[in-house]
């Protein structure tokens, strides 16, 4: 395997004092400690990793605990205090000017918590921008700008604003951004944080498939440990600006490097971690305000379902309706479906953990819906959740090959 | 006390700031001349080409003008219509011609020195420090007593008016463009540098455009500062509505000064409403 990124004892700190700073930290002081002392913050201290081509390498810890800081090392967006940095066996700790923006342009791009998309330029525009800092000619830049947009789905919001899109689109403009220049590296610093779960699974997986298909190199931070059990090939756990232990995601769950990182991991047991709004899937409703027979009929032909969720304007839950039903309640001509919703669904809170809903599952004859203040979030499709469940088991083997 | 305080001989400073006016003018006299003799030439020319036009046409042009700048609305277009027919009717037509030339030129005049330096306090925080107390002492000063290098450097007549109106109308510019770089979200910038921008295209293509609506409210605060040195300027034979109010002033005439400052403020609220209204459209 190829080696494409190696950190070498790298320290960053920010402030006064840095000498100083770094005798205490040297001496594990704590990071308070030294602020106090000295007026300086560690940000990262002695880091050594290496991450091989086509890996995703995914830096998880607490707020505060130097992942930002780590992952801007890498492009140098931040330059460090002490150590090396090598991208394909070059030190850009040392590289100057011209050759840091070309190494920037060339290897690696980076996709941001809050997207950071350009607010005055369109989607295409914004997706552009790594090409046309280049200096690619403007067509050859818009079709690959297109492209890049095509395979995100978004091509048809090329001529949009950010602000017009939703967030997670605005996020999926943020990764065709990165992925349009082609780059070897991707960084991503909680590029799906801001995301709402069924979302955000959707873009893991796209962003799986792109691995599968197209091997890039990816580090990734997380605070989310499902996420990055999901998609981490290596996880890296970060206290106070040092590295606490570097595995696979089974190493790191079977061997705890110490006491800090067992308490970090102690609800890892998945079926503990996993909650109702983790395994949720949309749901497919009707209003049932507008909504009347042909439409729920129209609709479970269209979405080839059999049972459609029930809502008023307010997506509040009401219960569900049969194709069964809406088939009589269409032939006996009546323009509301309202009488003929059952209510015999059982709900639950987004937060309900999995496992304590096994027997719930099991008992019900109809899906589950996930309800937050009468609304409507998602729906629990009992496959779905038994996958979940046993998936723990799956991603071990996966990781060990 | 009084006494020990008495005996410290008192500073030339007025001397000595005198003696540098002069150093300056013997010295550069030669560009001072050509600056005010282009200088002039170059505005009378604009002046001239101004009055060429016919009244009724400049005015339906701006009214025009004013009705796209403003989303198609008839306020503003309705307003200037009356108001410059007004100062026509009253026989300040040639007046105002040369007020709007000499807050054109002083205005494009601070525009292009103010943006570039702007651009420099946002990008080093070492020029910031030294423009930055520059600024506030400018803007402190009485806008009068930058007529006086003027007068020294230019003589008398339009080009030392513009001089004093510069100075006293760049600060604005200066300040709202270091304010607008310097308020372009960091993640914009973090965004910009990792795709490996250079500083000039990171500074044309994200740091401008988005600065760009709080540079055009410090531009439109300079024009505004220039037109307000128009009756100063006068002072030192520049010439235009500023000339009409003080020689009224001057005459106790209440009667020319009230039609000649109403001419002023009319002008005032076109040139204030214009500027805003280019800067919403651009936005
Ligand atoms: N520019 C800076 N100047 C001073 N201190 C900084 C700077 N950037 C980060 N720090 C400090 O470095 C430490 C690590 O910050 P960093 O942003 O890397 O944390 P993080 O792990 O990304 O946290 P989060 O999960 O909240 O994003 C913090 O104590 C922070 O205060
Ligand atoms: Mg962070």
């Amino acid at each position: 395997m190829k080696e494409k990124i190696r950190v070498e004892h790298v320290t960053k700190i920010f402030g006064r004092n840095q000498q100083k700073a770094l005798k205490l930290v040297e001496q594990q002081k704590s990071k308070t400690d030294i602020l106090q002392e000295t007026g300086a913050t560690v940000g990262v201290y002695d880091a050594n990793f290496t991450v091989n081509e086509g890996e995703i390498f995914v830096i998880m810890g607490l707020s505060g605990s130097g992942k930002s800081t780590l992952i801007r090392l890498l492009n140098r967006l931040i330059t460090p205090t002490s150590g090396n940095i090598y991208i394909d066996n070059i030190d850009i700790t040392k590289a100057k000017k011209q050759e840091l923006q070309l190494i920037r342009r060339q290897k690696m791009s980076m996709v941001f918590q809050n997207f950071a998309l350009f607010p005055h330029r369109t989607i295409l525009e914004n997706t552009e921008y790594g090409l046309e800092i280049r200096g690619m000619s403007k067509e050859q830049r818009i079709e690959k700008a297109e492209q890049a947009l095509q395979n995100a789905g978004l091509l048809v919001y090329k001529d949009q604003y950010p602000h017009q899109l939703s967030g997670g689109m605005q996020q999926r403009v943020g990764l065709a951004r990165a992925l349009a220049n082609d780059p070897e590296i991707l960084l991503m610093d909680e590029a799906f944080s801001a995301l709402d779960p069924l979302i955000r699974k959707d873009m893991q997986d796209e962003l799986l498939e792109l691995q599968a298909n197209v091997k890039k190199t990816i580090v990734f931070i997380t605070h989310d440990l499902n996420e990055a059990l999901r998609i981490g090939d290596r996880i890296a756990i970060m206290k106070d600006g040092q590295i606490m232990q570097i595995g696979t995601g089974e190493e790191i769950l079977t061997n705890p490097a110490n006491h800090y990182i067992q308490t970090f991991l102690e609800d890892v047991d998945r079926s503990k971690v996993l909650t109702a709004e983790s395994a949720m899937v949309r749901p497919i409703t009707i209003n049932t305000e507008h909504d009347g027979p042909k439409v729920a009929l129209q609709r479970m032909r269209e979405e080839e379902v059999s049972v459609l969720l029930a809502t008023n304007r307010q997506k509040q839950f009401l219960g569900y309706i049969t194709a069964d039903d809406a088939l009589k309640a269409a032939k006996d001509g009546v323009s509301s479906v309202t009488s003929y919703i059952r209510t015999d669904m059982p709900t639950v809170e987004p937060a309900t953990l999995l496992q304590d809903l096994l027997s719930t599952i099991s008992d019900s004859p109809t899906p589950i819906a996930v309800v937050e203040d009468h609304r409507l979030r998602g729906i629990l499709i009992r496959g779905v959740v038994l996958e979940a469940l046993s998936s723990s088991t799956q991603e071990e083997v996966n990781t060990n090959e | 006390m009084n006494n020990f305080l008495d005996n410290i001989p008192k500073l030339r400073v007025s001397s000595w700031v005198e003696d540098g006016m002069d150093w300056l003018t013997d010295t550069f006299s030669g560009l001072f001349k050509l600056i005010q003799s282009g200088g002039k030439n170059m505005m009378d020319g604009i002046t001239d080409g101004l009055l060429f036009i016919p009244p009724i046409l400049f005015i339906l042009i701006i009214a025009v003008l004013a009705f796209f700048v403003t989303g198609r609305k008839f306020g503003l277009a309705l307003f200037s219509l009356i108001g410059l027919l007004f100062i026509y009717n009253q026989g300040l037509w040639d007046e105002l011609m040369n007020t709007f030339t000499l807050v054109l030129f002083s205005s494009i005049i601070a525009i292009i020195l103010g943006i570039p330096i702007g651009i420099l306090m946002s990008k080093s925080t070492a020029v910031e420090n030294i423009v930055k107390p520059i600024l506030d002492f400018m803007q402190t000063m009485p806008g009068f007593v930058y007529l006086i290098p003027a007068v020294a450097f230019f003589g008398i007549g339009v080009v030392p008016g513009v001089f004093a109106s510069v100075i006293f109308a760049l600060p604005p510019t200066v300040r709202f463009t270091n304010l607008g770089i310097r308020q372009v979200p960091k993640d914009l910038i973090e965004a910009a540098d990792s795709y490996g921008s250079t500083g000039a295209q990171k500074l044309v293509k994200v740091e401008l455009p988005i600065a760009k609506s709080t540079i055009m409210a410090g531009i439109n605060q300079t024009v505004l500062l220039s037109l307000s040195m128009v009756v100063i300027a006068s002072m030192i034979g520049a010439p235009g509505l500023g000339r009409e109010v003080l020689s009224a002033l001057q005459r106790a005439q209440v009667g020319n000064g009230f039609v000649a400052g109403l001419s002023l403020v009319i002008f005032a609220i076109i040139v204030d409403r214009l500027t805003q209204s280019f800067n919403k459209q651009n936005r």
